[in-house]
């Protein structure tokens, strides 16, 4: 940015006019990543804005998920405001055990990933949501590929998730089919489900197609710690991974220096909170109702000034 | 293939003497024993390691796998975090290319985009709005009508309208803004190696295999390191498309250097020209046209580019791309990706005018300035007009968003509308395919063996192109093999073979009618232009919802981009045999449908082999986007590699690619130079 200020002050020659110095730590921009979801977007922008109303010059930068971490290591990035327990976890521990980036706490959100199946199939498979009526209708699940088995169709394999183990553990008859990207997921939700067609697939909130599509999550027995590290733990005496998926925070990170150089902005960016019920209803007016990202929170974020105006003090 | 007939044979038309008879049943009957000893080895592999409880014979044994990619991450770190040239460290010099790219970007991005404005963030103020949307409009009309005509002027101008027209314009401007700092550095870099691969050989031997990986390394596969490098932003998008968009340019340059004729460099040595003169105001404006066609090229693969690039922060049109069908817009892609074509379209043929430009007389004494220069002339005046204006009405400034167009609506309800009425249809046509081609090939496939994998690549590669390819071939499928990716190389090479097939059992035919009528060529030509330049990621998205994740949906995607060179060269082929020879045919009285398959099919063998050729370079480019709809295949490595940042396993991987493209590219062209020589066409 200095670049174009220099170049467009040769080039115009015209007097600076004098900024209005605002009462924070630096001027340098602090530099916010974006990912490629929604939420995410939404996330990084209302933190963004807020830094702004309290003084600071904030930056975009569209950065990968993963990937970021090398940049938010060496301070080309400074700030992520979603980095999730359930697909996140093993990079962010990564990267804090250097000491050069650190967790600023939770962001209030919970992340929810699990088997999801669109309301029509439980006339079709009535023992639903319990996860013991699979069993019984695994063939209404079935394509041609997969039968006699039920077709799942999982997350990206990079997700992780541990679907396959969970699959053998508890003696499902299904097979998992990984998409790609999640837009190959939803483009196959929504091609089944304008078709009334059966489905089981991975998904998760807060994000807008549990908002659009009725239907429930299934209800695998409970997560716990042991149950994924000891097999002996949960209905299979033999297997690990016997149960559900882990529920778990979203998490808000920094690189290191960020603390010396803005402590007022750290200090608003771990007072940042807001609920999946807020974040699902924001997604939704993005996603579903065509209402730009910007739109969208400058009307949160005026509805909700009592609330943010305390994280900046 | 016909390519199996012994070599020599030199005659016009192929009349086999009693010879070639025999050496061509000696060369089927190769084919067909090594094609059942494979088919036997695939089907046995599995019983075989069972009876002889060798599981080598199917893995490759893991203890003597070759840990190359946590050498090469190894090395990367050490790049990053450590590499010093004394004075400055690696990234230090890496950050320092990146700050001379960023400077000219972002200045092109306030002159599209931003405006130009003094101090930082929220105390910045707008000195300098930035260029009106008319003002570009008329200046892409001046840049068309300056290339060639009005009616060139006229259809930039309407593309560059469709851009407003859409909502697309400032997504549209980003993207142009990169494509302004990519092509020149694109153009020139290509140049300069051209240059010296023109000067000094060994150049010339040493960049050829570099351009090759260049070529057909999968992008994704060096986007992380690039990314480590250049930081993250805009830069490395624009570094990745620099990569990408140069080959053509060395490969033009150097080849239109060579054929400057050796007249005109003589010329110029009598007039006493230095080195340096000869090259710069002899050797190259002679070869501007072919350069100009080097040109184009660049720009289009930039283009091509924009949506992988944007994955990395080059927002713009490839970012509407993605975010639209993210949340499954699928109309709001398709536009996003139309804005895409329709901006290639004007960049593409505006550049190839220039290719083809006459030189007019320019320098005509007692004229007023803006008589002698009236395209810069009304340039300059609607720029000042519409700046000044637009400070006071905003919609000469930018186009006012309440009079945008979209057919979003259309798209989605039409796409439900086959979704939900033909889906069964679909259903069965994909079961039998899937059946009847898909699983069968991908059981030969994946049941080869890898040591008889390597020892089958050898002996084809001896075969068609003597010990030098069945070196080659044996090394890279060796590579596969020890770098225990064999098992996805074979779903790569399954989910090829099957495309390719497709690709040319409808391309060619396609291409045959195209090339006998003009009428059906102007058609197919736009319909696989269209496909060629519309972002793959617009028609992915739908092809999943009607056919599910899985290798079918993959296979239609790559059949729909690989296309284009099937048709192409088979219109190309048809067309430019002999007249004569069709004459001669006619003569002897063959019907036209001996006509086409006695004559124009063997004579435009050679055409059709380099056809397949582009087919299956491009069927292996598309097949590592479709892991994005999810494939198990070497696209896949590359793509787990770019989400979980792993360096190493994204260069080992995207190599295993490229080398199963080289060696694709090498066998047919061998098959394709001895087609040639056998129909004297050399």
């Amino acid at each position: 940015m200095k670049v174009i200020n220099l170049l467009s002050v040769g080039l115009l020659s015209t007097a600076l006019s004098t900024p209005v110095l605002a009462d924070v730590e630096s001027q340098d921009p602090i530099k916010l990543t974006t990912h490629d979801w929604t939420g995410q977007i939404i996330t990084t922008t209302i933190m963004g804005e807020i830094l702004q109303k309290a003084g600071y010059n904030i930056e975009y930068v569209q950065a990968d998920y993963i990937a970021q971490f090398a940049g938010l290591k060496t301070g080309d990035l400074h700030v992520a405001m979603e980095i999730w327990e359930t697909t996140g976890r093993e990079a962010m521990d990564e990267a804090t055990d250097t000491g050069k980036v650190v967790n600023l706490g939770e962001s209030g959100m919970t992340a929810i990933e699990e088997w999801w199946y669109p309301g029509y199939m439980e006339e079709l498979c009535p023992g639903l949501p319990d996860w013991q009526a699979m069993n019984d209708c695994a063939e209404e699940f079935a394509t041609p590929e997969t039968a006699p088995l039920g077709r799942y169709l999982g997350a990206p394999v990079t997700w992780g998730g541990f679907d396959e183990e969970r699959i053998e553990a508890l003696g499902l008859d299904f097979e998992v089919v990984h998409a790609g990207t999640d837009a190959a997921l939803f483009a196959e939700l929504e091609s089944a489900y304008q078709r009334k067609a059966p489905i089981v697939l991975w998904l998760y909130s807060p994000h807008w197609a549990p908002a659009k599509y009725e239907g429930s999550y299934i209800e695998f027995p409970e997560y716990s710690v042991e149950c994924y590290n000891d097999p002996s733990v949960g209905i299979n005496p033999d297997a690990a991974y016997d149960c559900g998926k882990p529920v778990g925070p979203i998490w808000k990170v920094a690189w290191s220096g960020v603390e010396e150089k803005w402590p007022g902005a750290v200090a608003a960016i771990e007072a940042f909170d807001i609920d999946n019920e807020a974040m699902g209803a924001l997604i939704t007016q993005v996603d579903l109702d065509g209402v730009s990202v910007d739109e969208a929170v400058a009307e949160w974020l005026s509805a909700n000034e009592e609330t943010w105006s305390g994280w900046i003090q | 293939m016909s390519g199996t007939a012994g070599q020599g044979e030199a005659v016009s038309l192929p009349m086999p003497t009693q010879a070639q008879d025999k050496a061509r049943k000696r060369g089927w009957l190769f084919w067909l024993l090594l094609f059942v000893t494979t088919w036997g080895f695939s089907q046995w592999s599995f019983a075989l390691y069972k009876a002889l409880d060798a599981r080598w014979i199917i893995r490759f044994p893991k203890q003597y796998e070759l840990q190359l990619d946590t050498v090469i991450s190894r090395l990367m770190s050490w790049l990053v975090e450590e590499a010093s040239f004394g004075w400055f460290t690696f990234q230090q010099f890496t950050r320092f290319l990146s700050a001379l790219v960023e400077a000219p970007y972002d200045w092109v991005r306030s002159l599209l985009i931003d405006g130009f404005s003094t101090g930082i963030g929220q105390q910045a103020v707008q000195q300098v709005p930035p260029l009106s949307w008319i003002a570009v409009i008329v200046m892409a009309m001046a840049i068309a009508a300056y290339a060639r005509n009005a009616r060139l002027a006229l259809l930039a101008g309407g593309c560059f309208l469709y851009l407003a027209l859409f909502g697309q314009w400032e997504s549209a401007m980003v993207t142009l803004a990169s494509v302004a700092i990519a092509v020149p550095i694109g153009v020139g870099g290509g140049l300069l190696l051209g240059i010296l691969s023109y000067r000094v050989p060994v150049a010339e031997r040493i960049l050829r295999p570099l351009l090759d990986l260049m070529q057909t390394v999968p992008v994704f596969a060096y986007l992380v390191p690039i990314l480590f490098l250049f930081g993250f932003g805009p830069v490395s998008a624009l570094v990745a498309t620099v990569i990408y968009a140069m080959p053509p340019m060395v490969r033009v340059s150097t080849v239109a250097l060579k054929s400057v004729p050796e007249d005109i460099i003589e010329a110029g040595r009598m007039m006493g020209c230095t080195q340096r003169q000869l090259l710069w105001k002899v050797c190259i404006p002679t070869a501007m046209p072919s350069l100009m066609v080097g040109v184009n090229q660049v720009i289009m693969l930039s283009l091509n580019m924009v949506i992988i690039a944007s994955m990395i922060g080059a927002g713009g049109l490839g970012y509407d791309v993605l975010t639209a069908l993210r949340r499954l817009d699928i109309g709001g892609g398709i536009e996003a990706g139309l804005a895409i074509v329709v901006m290639a379209i004007a960049l593409d043929r505006v550049s190839q005018a220039f290719a083809t430009r006459n030189v007019r007389q320019r320098f005509i004494k007692g004229v007023p300035y803006h008589q002698r220069h009236p395209l810069l002339s009304t340039v300059l005046l609607v720029l000042l007009l519409t700046t000044v204006l637009g400070q006071f009405l905003p919609f000469v400034q930018s186009y006012p968003d309440d009079y945008t167009l979209s057919t979003s609506r259309y798209w989605a309800a039409g796409m439900e509308w086959i979704n939900v009425n033909f889906f069964d249809q679909l259903e069965a046509v994909k079961t039998v395919l899937l059946t009847v081609l898909l699983l069968p090939v991908k059981r030969f496939f994946g049941g080869i063996p890898w040591a008889w994998g390597i020892i089958a690549m050898g002996l084809i590669g001896w075969r068609i192109g003597g010990w030098r390819l069945a070196l080659m071939c044996t090394l890279m499928t060796f590579f596969l093999a020890w770098n225990g990716l064999w098992a996805k190389s074979m779903v790569t090479v399954y989910l090829c073979a099957v495309s390719v097939l497709l690709a040319s059992v409808i391309g060619i035919p396609l291409g045959v009618w195209a090339g006998q009528s003009a009428r059906a060529n102007s058609i197919i030509g736009t319909v696989i232009d269209t496909l060629q330049t519309l972002p793959s990621f617009v028609y992915l998205i739908p092809v999943v919802m009607l056919f599910r994740v899985g290798d079918f949906s993959a296979m239609i995607a790559v059949v729909l981009y690989a296309l284009a060179p099937a048709v192409r060269y088979a219109a190309h082929g048809i067309r430019s045999i002999d007249t004569e020879m069709i004459e001669a045919g006619k003569v002897s009285g063959c019907t036209s449908r001996q006509l086409l398959w006695r004559i124009k099919f063997p004579l435009a063998t050679p055409s059709l082999l380099l056809g397949l050729n582009q087919t299956i370079m491009l069927a292996l480019s598309m097949l590592v986007i479709t892991a994005l709809v999810g494939t198990r295949d070497l696209g896949q490595e590359v793509y787990i590699a770019l989400t979980k940042a792993n360096t190493g396993q994204g260069i080992i991987a995207g190599l295993s690619v490229a080398f199963i493209a080289i060696m694709a590219d090498r066998i047919v062209a061998a098959l394709a130079r001895r087609s040639q020589q056998r129909l004297g066409l050399e």
